[in-house]
């Protein structure tokens, strides 16, 4: 998958996780933290979203590499790459 | 060979199977009754619906509301907000000889009813408030301190005190007397905070909605599958023995029976100590009308008959001193919806402390001629705080703490679990886990956030 590919994946699973979230205007350099509504569970569940459809691990101590979406899709790019 | 076997397909079971199947897990939940629902469940009888155990779903929180307990279970199991159909409660009172407290949904009406009832407590409430918003769910450190001391610490009139447990205590209270200051910040944040709702279908439009989803995720329910044993090998458990004696083998087992109730499947000794004291009677009145045409509008009545409150297994088979008195029709139902089928008939449940081992001793023939006899005390109780339905009362099933026993197999009819919780939800075995009650949270929220968090933290890890 490439880049773009995997950004559109990551806004999937965020659509499936929180479906009452606005994600149109989703900056990608600022935290999600910082401008979605999401808790330790809802970030449990985008690493288990992307293990579930994409077979991809993440170990926990990797967990942080997820701030962002910038930050999620450069994490995710070599991982994803052969999918 | 199973991902996870799930004993018992109540609140907690069912919503820890949604999450696991969800995931791609192979999971079955297996259930000893012929339904679902556990201490949350529903039945027919003579023509009517019931429901048991729901008097109302707590921690209300609006549609778009994103934080809270809701909130949180709506997300993990992936339903919309509307799928649960809450209704919210048109107000409910804490009624004490002198003093009735009236609160609903919104914290203004209880601050303002304390402000006016006890003037001089105006502004400890408010610390009080202030302190409960503080409690942080993550940290542990403060769930153990005794309630009681820290509360007494803010608020200096010993009657407020016991008036604000009240409503506390009974939804719900495993322990006697007291409450670990932890527990006491969920259940006025559930009960206070956020507030009283219900579906106008009952319990059983949740629990439907649930199984469903379960099924449709590929999850296994067998019910009539009652567990005998959880077969141990070392420190971990390869799977279970139904009552029949099939063998079903599993990764991990979750139970959702309670602890005790879980040690004896692992042949583990328990003690007196680890079994929940507190159990119940409730009496479901079916009247001839609704209960506003009788100028009752209150949603759910917690009622005390002197100032001090007492939270303890009764010496007696009941506790006439103190109730609730709870209007499933008191809810704000849509228009189209009220005297629909879907709530034909005016409904008060009235609900008193009892002594499961006395209910236990009693033949056939004394425990029908008891019930009858305490179901007459517990509305004589009821009505010198509520207006007299008793003439209007068409219809009555009651339960006693021996039902609860038969049909849920929670030891002393326990409906709130044992006193002491475990919250890490883990057990002696590496591979099983507990959920529900006896892991730390009551009620319908209450439990699927249980089944929820035990599912998330133990269950969905590819550690074993």
């Amino acid at each position: 998958m490439a880049p773009n590919e995997i950004r559109e994946e990551v806004l999937d699973i965020l659509n499936d996780i929180a479906p009452d979230e606005d994600l149109s205007g989703l900056k990608d350099d600022v935290a999600f933290r910082d401008q979605l509504e999401l808790d330790s569970m809802d970030f449990l569940d985008i690493v288990m979203e992307l293990r579930k459809r994409h077979r991809v691990q993440i170990p926990e101590e990797d967990y942080t590499e997820l701030a962002s979406m910038a930050s999620t899709v450069a994490y995710l790019t070599p991982l994803m790459k052969d999918i | 060979m199973y991902d996870t076997i799930i004993i018992g397909a109540g609140m907690s079971g069912l919503a820890a199977g949604i999450r696991l199947a969800h995931f791609g897990q192979r999971v079955c939940i297996l259930e000893r009754h012929t339904t679902i629902g556990g201490l949350n469940s529903f039945y027919r009888l003579r023509g009517r619906n019931y429901d048991v155990g729901l008097h109302a779903v707590t921690n209300y929180t609006p549609r778009g509301t994103k934080h809270g307990p809701l909130a949180r279970l709506l997300r993990q199991l992936r339903f919309r907000w509307d799928e649960f159909d809450l209704s919210q409660q048109l107000g409910s009172a804490i009624a004490f000889p002198n003093v009735r407290l009236k609160f609903n949904n919104d914290i203004e009406l209880l601050a303002s009813e304390v402000a006016t009832a006890f003037p001089q407590q105006k502004d400890n409430f408010q610390r009080l408030l202030g302190r409960i918003a503080d409690y942080d769910d993550i940290d542990q450190a403060m769930f153990e301190v005794s309630a009681r001391e820290v509360v007494a610490g803010e608020i200096d009139d010993p009657l407020l005190v016991e008036m604000l447990f009240c409503p506390l205590m009974w939804y719900g209270n495993a322990r006697e007397h007291d409450m670990d200051w932890g527990q006491f910040c969920i259940m006025f944040r559930s009960i206070y905070l956020e507030g009283f709702a219900r579906p106008i279908k009952g319990v059983r439009l949740i629990l439907k909605k649930l199984v469903r989803r379960f099924r449709e995720l590929g999850g296994e329910l067998k019910l009539r599958c009652g567990v005998k044993e959880i077969r141990i090998d070392g420190e971990t458990t390869p799977g279970v023995v139904l009552d029949d004696g099939t063998q079903l083998a599993g990764r991990r087992v979750l139970s959702s029976a309670g602890w005790p109730e879980t040690l004896k499947l692992c042949n583990q000794p328990t003690t007196q100590q680890q079994t929940g004291q507190m159990s119940f009677v409730e009496a479901v009145c079916t009247l001839d009308c609704l209960p506003a045409e009788l100028d009752h509008k209150e949603t759910i009545v917690f009622f005390n008959d002197s100032d001090e409150f007492h939270w303890q297994r009764c010496n007696d088979l009941c506790d006439t001193r103190t109730g609730v008195v709870c209007s499933p029709n008191n809810f704000d139902y849509p228009e189209s919806e009220i005297g629909s089928s879907a709530l034909p008939e005016g409904v008060i449940r009235l609900t008193a402390i009892a002594d499961h081992e006395g209910w236990q001793k009693l033949n056939a023939d004394t425990y029908a001629t008891e019930k009858q006899d305490w179901y007459d005390r517990l509305t004589a109780s009821a009505v010198r705080f509520v207006p007299d339905f008793r003439p209007r009362v068409i219809e009555t099933d009651m339960f006693t703490p021996s039902t609860v026993r038969r049909f849920t197999w929670k030891e002393n009819g326990a409906v709130y679990g044992a006193p002491q919780k475990r919250l890490a939800g883990t057990t002696h075995l590496k591979n099983l886990f507990i959920c529900g009650t006896d892991q730390g949270y009551v009620g319908i929220v209450g439990a699927i956030i249980s089944g929820i968090t035990v599912a998330n933290r133990h269950l969905l890890t590819d550690d074993l």
